[in-house]
């Protein structure tokens, strides 16, 4: 057996839904990002409400790529995959690399569990086409109810730990250490302790049968971690990075936080997420539809809250009418679009982004709003705080983006500080202005004040007719609504939005890939790629999309050759075409429901610099 | 502080003349001046129509907000801000058609609103087509040849949706409207208000049989909490249980007497009698019942969601942002 040094490897744990492929993967990437190892996550996970065990359609699969430097996404294909069942193996082998090791449990390989899979023979790996020699076999099952056998744990229990043998094999084959994953149960079982323990003997079993089997002498790797970044952290997922930054920014702003929402995927672990922190006083009202979750966050914003309401596309679709409500009565809102494949109920498990132009466009009359798309799970945290900043100081509704894939994915998030976040400061009335205030009166910066209602001297109709820029009452009047429509539109153009970043080679690139929000870290680590084959590559990455940062069209205009990728039919080039005079850039488009893949990219930007 | 109607008024209502929203408007503002609490801790959240147009003609704050969404808004308006007293205008396209999943829901949660339905049973902003309150074969500008539908019965849907308060006045009747207004400001969860009001150009005359003192007196029984159900202009006629139903008697005849009266309960938990006297007078020789049908104590959902967060508080140990980082499973890299 030999030790090999890699620079960074990715785990596919693979297996029925049940199976506890999630928590497996899990604590594998915690154990590696506590030795300081890069880590990137995400959940492939099927779209059937229950499949019947060990069917093709029930498998689900969790993604860990974790590196010595820094990673960008859980990775392109496996190195390592683990099939808990025959129906894992089939479905699951296309996401490995054609030299991966592959761990199965040959208890789950049986007559049954075949035909289950629909394999045509009773050799699975000769069917599959796979090398014998590159995968351990073990009986998975039988060792873990050996190892428990003496626990008095009834039959289902002694099964659900079976995720633990194969997490506790393949951290013997990366060389973790396994204190930390027990401490991990230790900590997550406090109060069922028996639990924690039974968990933890598999792990140790599982180890040991790596150890000392050298499992048919495979070679063992370390990951040393070379970019460590000191710091306390935390494994944080889109959605809960989201939903953190929403309490953030009510803190930082001193307002309740109110959540107006329907249950919808992917975005439904925001509600279940803010639900849980009554004691933080944020309040969630799950509505009777999409459209009472944004009216009633309307409200609540009327009322004084930081107003939020939570969605994904066919959401907005519903909530387009309250939104137009908060454009017009400029009040604060943010709309989260958690956005998924589509049209209709299209793809709800998986990831697209093409919903860009419907929140930039896809609404009645002259609708101004604020688009900020989050370019992964960690970044979900400060695109949701400055979406929120940005709706309470712009009085506007603000549209935050994420996506399925940066929604489900997770990696290590250093804890913030939020002394050092920039305050919040909405326009409030200010007092002195009691008397001759009326409601569309703007600041400096072409903002409304704030009035909420409590309080005294300041009492004000809104609403969705068009109102008279001086009196604040209802007009019909020409020149007043031209004028409206134009005083809306500036108070968007006034918010400062920082400049967009080009990275890589910087000042003679060939070629500048462009993306906005989730597909960042497929594009960077493209671009990483490409420069490693000595390319002249750049990359700039839209977070900011309404209004543009000030630079963009100098960023785009500077390159000889632009491509704009992103994972729908070019929404954003087609944005950047109207909003860039002469910009005619390249494209790629992808609308697979699944993350790009960076071979792909990089073997199409080739392609492209080739022309 | 004492306030008068005149601290709850501004502008110059534009509706037709001899519309009903002026008799509820005016109406509306002394209730408010009554109930006493101060305009800046009011607001008045209407949809879209000619009756959600109220709220430009209050000094209190408000949104007329877009078409048949103002109970959802209403909502979150409370739930945000308990302390603000929250009145929600609609006609019956606005709060039953486009509405009608909102007025049952806020129903149901049982949210301190207070919920005024007028009902004219015609579309009047879009010039005259039929609404869900429209009776059956009601010839509209939308139904030339009559509908061929059935209306909602508001109090019904209230009454589906576990509603707790519902009572009814007509626009014209002053006292009856002031009445209930605050009855239902008294109580605490979502209060029904149907107004019976007319509309002067596309439905005249719909409440014709109740819309004066007159025809209130022969067509109209106002009901009162623990006191018997008697009407007519000398109080001549009281209701009396017959099976299933409810029948009109004549008092003094066939040795009917004050004591055999069925005596209204608006705090009875079962709705059976009150659904019944609400959906008296609909051509089927009972007296339309005027006055709060239904008043019936529930835990409200703006407090429920507040207690809960009280509750909350006291049971965990973190309260703020830096606190909940800490509830994770949080590594070191040093």
């Amino acid at each position: 057996m030999t030790v090999k040094e890699l620079d960074q490897v990715v785990v596919r744990f693979s297996g029925d839904s049940g199976d506890g492929m999630q928590l497996a993967g899990n604590i594998f990437s915690t154990v590696s990002a506590t030795v300081g190892n890069s880590i990137s996550t995400f959940p492939d996970y099927p779209a059937d409400i229950r499949a019947p065990q060990g069917s093709l359609t029930g498998v689900s699969g969790f993604q860990v790529h974790i590196g010595a430097g820094k990673v960008y996404t859980p990775g392109d294909q496996c190195d390592v995959l683990v099939a808990m069942n025959a129906a894992a193996l089939k479905t699951q082998l296309k996401y490995a690399k054609p030299n991966a090791t592959i761990i199965i449990d040959t208890d789950a390989f049986k007559k049954a569990d075949l035909e289950k899979a629909a394999f045509q023979t009773e050799d699975p790996l000769a069917e599959l086409g796979v090398d014998p020699d590159r995968v351990i076999a073990c009986p998975l099952t039988q060792m873990v109810k050996d190892a428990l056998a003496d626990t008095g744990m009834d039959a289902k229990a002694v099964l659900k730990c079976r995720n633990m043998f194969a997490l506790g094999l393949v951290c013997w084959l990366f060389s973790r250490d396994i204190e930390i994953a027990f401490n991990y149960l230790r900590d997550k079982f406090a109060k069922k302790p028996e639990l924690a323990e039974a968990n933890i003997k598999v792990i140790q079993a599982g180890y040991d049968y790596g150890h000392n089997t050298h499992s048919s002498a495979m070679n063992v790797y370390r990951i040393e971690s070379k970019q460590k970044e000191p710091g306390r952290y935390m494994d944080i997922t889109g959605n809960k990075a989201t939903a953190y930054g929403f309490i953030a920014a009510a803190e930082k702003a001193g307002l309740k936080l109110y959540l107006g929402s329907y249950p919808i995927t992917p975005a439904t672990d925001v509600l279940h997420e803010l639900s849980k922190h009554k004691s933080l006083g944020v309040t969630t009202v799950q509505c009777e539809d999409e459209i009472a979750g944004c009216s009633s966050a309307v409200g609540a914003s009327f009322a004084g809250a930081l107003a939020v309401t939570s969605t994904s596309g066919p959401g907005i679709c519903l909530k387009s009418e309250a939104m137009n409500l908060a454009v017009i009565m400029e009040l604060p809102l943010v709309v989260l679009d958690v956005q998924r494949g589509g049209p209709a109920t299209g793809l709800p498990t998986k990831s697209e982004q093409t919903d860009l132009l419907q929140v930039l466009f896809g609404r009645n009359g002259e609708s101004p709003m604020p688009v900020i798309a989050a370019t992964s799970p960690v970044d979900c945290f400060d695109a949701a705080y400055q979406a929120s900043k940005m709706a309470l100081e712009h009085m506007t509704p603000v549209v935050l983006l994420t996506d399925a894939f940066v929604a489900n994915g997770s990696a290590a998030f250093k804890l913030p500080n939020l002394a050092e976040y920039p305050a919040i400061n909405p326009p409030y009335v200010p007092e002195e202005l009691k008397g001759t205030w009326t409601p569309y009166m703007r600041a400096e910066n072409g903002t409304r004040y704030w009035a909420v209602p409590g309080r005294e001297g300041f009492t004000h109709i809104l609403g969705g007719l068009e109102k008279d820029n001086k009196t604040g009452a209802i007009s019909t009047n020409p020149e007043n609504h031209d004028l409206m429509t134009r005083l809306r539109q500036q108070k968007i153009n006034n918010i400062e939005v920082p400049d967009l970043e080009v990275i890589g080679d910087v000042d003679d690139a060939d070629l500048l890939i462009v993306g906005f929000g989730g597909t960042y870290g497929h594009l960077r680590a493209a671009m990483d790629e490409l420069r490693a084959q000595g390319k002249k590559v750049a990359h700039a990455h839209f977070k900011f999309i309404n209004p543009l940062p000030k630079n963009a069209a100098q960023v785009l205009k500077k390159y000889k050759k632009v491509v704009v990728a992103e994972q729908n039919m070019g929404q954003l080039a087609a944005f950047l075409r109207m909003k860039v005079d002469g910009l005619v850039p390249y494209q790629f488009n992808q609308v697979k429901g699944q993350p790009f893949v960076v071979n792909e990219l990089v073997s199409a930007f080739n392609e492209i610099l080739n022309k | 502080m004492e306030y008068t109607a005149q601290d709850f008024k501004k502008g110059q209502p534009r509706w037709c003349p001899g519309c009903g929203d002026h008799f509820f408007l005016a109406s509306l503002h002394k209730a408010m001046a009554e109930i006493g609490v101060a305009p800046y801790n009011t607001a008045v959240i209407s949809g879209i129509g000619c009756s959600s147009r109220l709220p430009h003609y209050m000094a209190t704050y408000g949104m007329n907000t877009i078409h048949g969404r103002a109970a959802a808004i209403a909502t979150g308006c409370k739930v945000a801000n308990p302390d603000l007293t929250v009145w929600q205008v609609s006609g019956d396209g606005d709060g039953l058609a486009i509405g009608g999943n909102h007025f049952i829901h806020a129903n149901r949660r049982n949210i301190n609103l207070n919920m005024i339905l007028l009902n004219n049973r015609i579309y009047g902003l879009t010039k005259g087509q039929y609404s869900p309150t429209s009776p059956r074969g009601f010839v509209s500008k939308s139904s030339p040849y009559g509908t061929v539908e059935d209306p909602f019965r508001p109090a019904e849907l209230c009454f589906g949706a576990r509603g707790h308060f519902f009572a009814r006045a007509v626009a014209t009747d002053a006292p009856g409207t002031v009445d209930i207004l605050k009855a239902a400001y008294n109580h605490k969860g979502a209060s029904v208000c149907e107004i019976l009001q007319n509309c002067v150009i596309f439905n005249n005359g719909t409440h014709d049989a109740v819309y004066n003192k007159e025809g209130r007196a022969k067509n109209a029984i106002y009901v009162k909490h623990g006191e018997p159900l008697v009407f007519g202009e000398n109080n001549e006629f009281g209701l009396m249980q017959e099976g299933f139903g409810l029948k009109v008697v004549k008092i003094g005849e066939n040795g009917i007497t004050l004591k055999d009266i069925l005596v209204h309960d608006a705090h009875c938990q079962d709705n059976t009698l009150q659904l019944k006297l609400a959906l008296m007078g609909d051509g089927d020789g009972f007296p339309v019942a005027l006055g709060v049908i239904r008043d019936v104590e529930a835990p409200t959902y703006d407090d429920a969601v507040t207690a809960q967060i009280e509750e909350v508080k006291a049971a965990k140990k973190y309260h703020n942002f830096a606190e909940l980082l800490e509830t994770n499973d949080i590594w070191e890299v040093k």
